[in-house]
């Protein structure tokens, strides 16, 4: 709720915020209080999508209100595989664009693939330069209609293998390279950052090789999962937090992605959230007449400031000071000066 | 958006001298809901110079349109590209805008199936009472940089900023659609209706009014034609039904039609929005059922207090839409604290409290 945060069915089912009729708790000021209502909507503002996705700044939030949607009676899963990222980004647009809106649409590179098989046996294609999982849901009749269209749209774009689930249990199989991607990262390194940006889905390649170009910049490793369908990228930056030298370049790698995203027409969070983690980027991302209006839409609900202060929106202070260190095409200003 | 559009620079001007006078604007796309809420007041501020399509790439299921843009157009552009604005916005003449749609928040029958006007807004750039020009939000489907003003800006009626551009999340059009009629009674309608929001059916819509029962069914072909035959009843001809549905959304069924003299002869229309599960309201006139149970039109004579209790003892709220007496309010109401966050809302975005001030609520 505080990240209005999104999985791999988002696309179709939409994101915390639609999933959520109501959330009761109390103001900063201790009252108690409810935003939304178990009715369509509330009278007044609707503050319900100001709480949601607020980290905690606006209110403390006890109780969440959400709506369930009947479980689909089958889903099916096709995996295919690309020989290039490109052709990869554009079935994703070319699904979306014969009308089709997948249960799921996720895409992995290939040394995500590579880790992910490694450790559950998947049976993915590791010859792929990139895998997407295209999932459908629904009634049977649905689902057959589906896949078929789907099916069609991923050969018509050049997929080099599909592979259709035949049963749960293939399904299952298919997913379980996803769904274990974090933990196989977690595997192939000491630790790994997993970054957190959206994109518009056709700069999907175009970002891909961007972050190619930075593991050799920075001389860090990186694997990618993305929520393909929404454009939401999901890169784990592989690194050695013992070493102080790679744990400063995974930072700078990681804000590069995020800024990367910003100028693609994206944004520095999808679902993680900014935090203290991200503050600089959003100094890119929004003017300063923006970040004071969020700072004055969080004195409308918190005036002095008790709540999680410090956090998601950068002082001007610290935005200008993040704009002098700013590292512009892999320079710091004053190279010579020793940082620590 | 570009703040040196000139169009742009001269809404700023205008912003600047009335509130360096403290007047009043009066926000207008194109007037078809005039009639909505508390009475508009002020200098009128025409948004019809800040028209178009800024950009709609099909394939990433967004648009990006300018307010004054005629909602007409924005429909037509996206039907051109088989797509559309799912959660049907109601249009209650032609020259309906979408910064109107945005600022009036509403949704039309498919609501409770795909979602309400905010849930297709990615983003918004607005002109605060301050004349600066801000942008909230995005063209991504994800987003969770800042707090989502964009969202807040749906059903905030231009109190908090004049809505220059939004970027809407915009879906194909089913493959297939049907739609069928069951004679039901209230109760049976009710209890039909919560059944199927626990069954996993493309029900997309759904009306009841004078012992009959309206279902819209939307999804795939096999998928419509499979709960069709479950479900009974008459099938409308496709025409028939697609006229019928639009009628129900932009307000002209018959129902929805109060002439001038049943308006003075004390007849108003309320829109009671309760949880769908919520029992039979018994209150003197007619009725109107929508969104599975969740919105309960009615027409009457009976007066404010009595509907807006009634609309409480079912944990919703009431509002007043036509009636020639507003003096009780068109919209129910908020308490604190929520009243004062809103107040204190409307000092950090409007200060001056120069924008479509009581449009609302008397005082902000």
């Amino acid at each position: 709720m505080a990240e209005n945060s999104g999985g791999v069915h988002c696309l179709k089912y939409g994101l915390t915020l639609h999933n959520v009729l109501r959330v009761r708790g109390f103001t900063a000021g201790g009252e108690a209080v409810a935003f939304g209502a178990e009715a369509p909507d509330a009278p007044g503002l609707d503050l319900l999508p100001l709480i949601v996705g607020s980290e905690g700044m606006l209110a403390i939030v006890t109780e969440v209100t959400v709506k369930l949607t009947p479980k689909p009676q089958l889903a099916r899963c096709i995996m295919a595989s690309f020989a290039d990222i490109e052709s990869a980004g554009a079935a994703v647009a070319e699904v979306i664009a014969r009308g089709i809106i997948p249960a799921g649409l996720e895409l992995m590179d290939r040394p995500m693939v590579a880790a992910a098989e490694d450790y559950v046996k998947a049976g993915y294609d590791l010859q792929a330069a990139a895998i997407l999982l295209c999932e459908s849901d629904g009634t049977p009749e649905e689902v057959a209609e589906e896949i078929g269209r789907m099916t069609a749209v991923l050969r018509g774009v050049g997929a080099t293998r599909i592979e259709v689930s035949r049963d749960e249990a293939q399904r299952q199989k298919f997913w379980s390279g996803r769904k274990n991607a974090f933990p196989a990262s977690g595997r192939m390194s000491p630790d790994y950052m997993c970054m957190d940006s959206t994109i518009p889905r056709k700069r999907l390649a175009e970002m891909l090789r961007a972050i190619e170009v930075m593991q050799d910049k920075y001389a860090l490793r990186c694997v990618n999962v993305f929520h393909a369908g929404d454009g939401n990228l999901h890169p784990l930056i592989l690194f050695d937090a013992n070493d102080p030298g790679e744990l400063r370049r995974c930072e700078l790698f990681g804000a590069d992605i995020l800024e990367t995203s910003v100028r693609l027409g994206g944004t520095v969070s999808g679902e993680h959230g900014v935090g203290v983690e991200k503050l600089n980027s959003m100094c890119v991302q929004f003017s300063p007449a923006e970040r004071e209006q969020f700072f004055a839409v969080k004195r409308a609900f918190d005036p002095a400031g008790l709540l999680n202060p410090g956090k998601v929106i950068p002082s001007l202070q610290r935005c200008a000071e993040y704009g002098k260190m700013h590292v512009h095409r892999g320079m710091l200003p004053f190279p010579n000066l020793p940082r620590y | 958006m570009d703040g040196g559009d000139p169009v742009l620079g001269r809404l700023k001007d205008r912003i600047a001298s009335a509130r360096a006078a403290r007047r009043a604007l009066d926000i207008r796309g194109g007037g078809t809901k005039a009639f909505y809420g508390e009475l508009p007041c002020g200098e009128p501020l025409p948004l019809g110079e800040l028209a178009g399509i800024s950009s709609y790439e099909p394939s990433e299921l967004v648009v990006t349109v300018r307010a004054g843009t005629l909602l007409a157009d924005l429909e037509a552009a996206l039907a051109e590209k088989g797509q559309c604005l799912a959660f049907e916005p109601p249009r209650f003449a032609a020259q309906g805008t979408v910064g109107g749609m945005v600022a009036a928040g509403l949704a039309g029958p498919a609501r409770a199936s795909v979602g309400a006007m905010r849930d297709f807004l990615l983003g918004a750039t607005l002109l605060t009472g301050r004349g600066e020009l801000l942008c909230f939000g995005g063209q991504v489907m994800k987003n969770v940089a800042g707090y989502d003003v964009a969202r807040l800006l749906a059903g905030s009626w231009g109190i908090l900023g004049v809505i220059c551009e939004v970027s809407l999340k915009v879906l194909p059009r089913p493959a297939a659609t049907a739609t069928l009629r069951l004679e039901r009674d209230e109760g049976a309608a009710l209890a039909l209706l919560s059944d199927l929001a626990a069954k996993p059916l493309p029900l997309n819509a759904s009306a009841w009014h004078g012992g009959m029962l309206t279902l819209r069914l939307c999804g795939a072909q096999a998928a419509v034609r499979a709960a069709s035959s479950a479900l009974g009843g008459i099938a409308l001809p496709p025409e028939t039904a697609a006229c019928w549905w639009s009628d129900v959304r932009d307000q002209r069924h018959e129902f929805f039609a109060i002439g001038e003299s049943e308006l003075a002869g004390g007849e108003c229309l309320w829109r009671l929005s309760v949880p769908a599960t919520a029992a039979r309201i018994d209150l003197p006139g007619r009725q109107f059922i929508e969104w599975g149970g969740g919105l309960r039109w009615w027409r009457t004579r009976a007066d404010a207090a009595q509907l807006r209790a009634a609309a409480a003892e079912a944990r919703g709220h009431a509002t007043l839409v036509r009636g020639a007496d507003k003096s009780a309010g068109a919209f129910t109401p908020v308490a604190e604290p929520l009243l004062g966050i809103h107040r204190r809302l409307k000092d950090a975005f409007d200060p001056d409290r120069i924008l479509n001030p009581g449009r609302l609520y008397p005082g902000l």
